[in-house]
């Protein structure tokens, strides 16, 4: 059985920038992906990235893909599985990993699980037909492989992911026919918004989606208007022909392998929904099990980035090989989440941790 | 209002305008009204005329007498939110961010857009830069009606 210092399950933000500070304090590391390629959402992201240096503002999100990327991939102590799923995770740890053509078992001293998030999806007659995509498929043919996925869409959700999608639609001269928004208030930031309604897209916000409308492939969408308790308003209905619909509800965390290690967990509405507690070191009630980036909460990319680096800072502390800024890094990369979370749109996430630092008190 | 409608209203454009004086040379116009957490246009301004502080969260404010227009921010800004703008005689000149393809050319005429997505005019194209340093945010200075002033934030072609 392969023996590793610290195995990291996902090679997005949050995992990059771990095996970052796991390789640079002396670790053997092991960065597992299911993907072919490394750097998980950011990939397919096309637009400049918000926030500070630190977090690679103004860069295209691919872009800082490749430079994350660049740093580690051929570090000596760096193992890279791709293409590879980790399909068990048991005490120990042991690591199962599937590569599409066998199982392996991995020993690691620590586990990092920076596994992300998945699409959450919503209940509506015909939900199953043909052209009826979440956003992450949607970048993944558009932005990642260049297929033109339709040619007029109707995006649900006004996040900021529905919000940036909309925009890359327009830039891959698709047709945003509406953004529809169930809130009575646009969920993303406003210049993302802004943008989209100067191009001569609507936000139609108090509105929801009643059934997608066609036989063997989408024709059309009939959307609705909500009462303040989220019912839907008779006679309110309107048809959107549209070729293609694009879901945009929100995220929740990957708590799978975490609920199969029986660490504890728990569902904390405003991170997103089940996720394991874990102690200021990103420590869960496991010692040797550790989480970081939207596995432990729905953020910003430039979150998960700030996670991963104090969360493989915090790994190779405990296990008794600190990097040798150890202390001045994890300050500064602290402080640069507290100051990402701090304003008007970090409301949820405060109170998400809030709950999370409650029942730490309790869980260990 | 901005968070149900994603349009500014009138008084929230207008603070972000300096006084006409002001706008005989090209000056930054920065609508981040906002809070969020983003600084580029202020550690990219060469002449530390943009101004966040301490909290990153903070909306960014122009320091009008610093800037000479240089279009630095217009191009970092993730948020597409910044634009140049100047006023002579009858017209007004902007440096918008565009990030649609095809470019328009000099001299050919674009349909004037307001923040509503409303066609309130031409806009004249005077040139269109668009350099790596960019990263795909290309340039564009335009002409339009000085009455525009506070109103024109884009362009479309005009055989969409």
């Amino acid at each position: 059985m392969k023996q590793f210092d610290c195995v990291i399950i996902g090679g997005g933000p949050a995992g990059l920038c771990a095996a970052d500070m796991a390789l640079e304090a002396g670790l053997d590391v092991c960065l597992i992906d299911r993907n072919p390629r490394l750097g998980g959402q950011l990939i397919k992201q096309t637009h400049k990235f918000f926030g500070s240096k630190q977090q690679y503002a103004k860069i295209r999100g691919f872009d800082i893909a490749s430079i994350l990327i660049a740093k580690i991939k051929d570090h000596p102590r760096c193992t890279i599985l791709t293409d590879t799923t980790v399909v068990g995770l048991y005490p120990g740890p042991i690591i199962t990993v599937y590569d599409n053509q066998t199982y392996q078992q991995l020993k690691a001293d620590k586990v990092i699980v920076a596994a992300g998030a998945s699409e959450k999806t919503l209940t509506f007659e015909n939900n199953d037909l043909p052209q009826i995509m979440g956003a992450g498929a949607i970048q993944t043919l558009m932005n990642v492989h260049g297929v033109i996925p339709a040619k007029e869409v109707v995006m649900i959700g006004s996040g900021n992911i529905g919000l940036i999608v909309a925009y890359q639609l327009l830039q891959a001269n698709i047709k945003v026919k509406a953004v529809i928004e169930a809130s009575d208030t646009i969920g993303g930031y406003s210049v993302h918004a802004s943008k989209l309604i100067r191009h001569g897209v609507p936000i139609k916000t108090k509105m929801t989606i009643k059934k997608a409308i066609g036989t063997t492939h989408l024709e059309a969408v009939e959307i609705i208007k909500v009462d303040e308790n989220w019912q839907p308003i008779e006679k309110t209905s309107e048809v959107i022909p549209c070729d293609g619909l694009c879901i945009a509800v929100g995220l929740s965390p990957m708590h799978q392998l975490l609920s199969m290690l029986y660490v504890k967990t728990k569902y904390i509405g405003p991170l997103g929904g089940f996720v394991a507690i874990v102690d200021e070191k990103y420590t869960t009630s496991d010692p040797n099990v550790y989480v970081a980036g939207d596995a432990l909460g729905i953020e910003e990319a430039s979150s998960a980035m700030m996670e991963g680096y104090c969360c493989g800072l915090h790994v190779a502390n405990d296990l008794g090989r600190p990097h040798p800024d150890h202390d001045q890094l994890i300050h500064h990369y602290q402080n640069e989440l507290h100051q990402l979370r701090s304003g008007p749109h970090g409301t949820h996430v405060r109170k998400g941790l809030a709950i999370m630092k409650k029942e730490v008190d309790h869980a260990f | 209002m901005l968070s149900k409608t994603g349009v500014p209203t009138p008084q929230q454009v207008l603070s972000v305008f300096p006084k006409e004086d002001d706008l005989k040379t090209l000056k930054a116009i920065i609508e981040c009204y906002d809070e969020i957490p983003c600084n580029p246009c202020e550690s990219h301004c060469p002449f530390d005329a943009i101004s966040i502080g301490e909290n990153i969260n903070t909306p960014p404010k122009l320091i009008v007498e610093r800037c000479v227009g240089c279009g630095i921010c217009v191009s970092v800004c993730p948020g597409v939110a910044i634009m140049l703008a100047k006023v002579s005689d009858s017209k007004a000149t902007f440096t918008i961010p565009y990030e649609f393809n095809p470019k328009p050319s000099p001299q050919q005429i674009w349909h004037a857009i307001d923040r509503h997505g409303n066609v309130i005019g031409d806009a004249v194209i005077l040139k269109t830069v668009d350099t790596p340093k960019q990263d795909h945010t290309a340039l564009i200075s335009v002409q339009v009606d000085r009455s525009l002033l506070h109103d024109f934030v884009t362009i479309r072609s005009k055989h969409e």
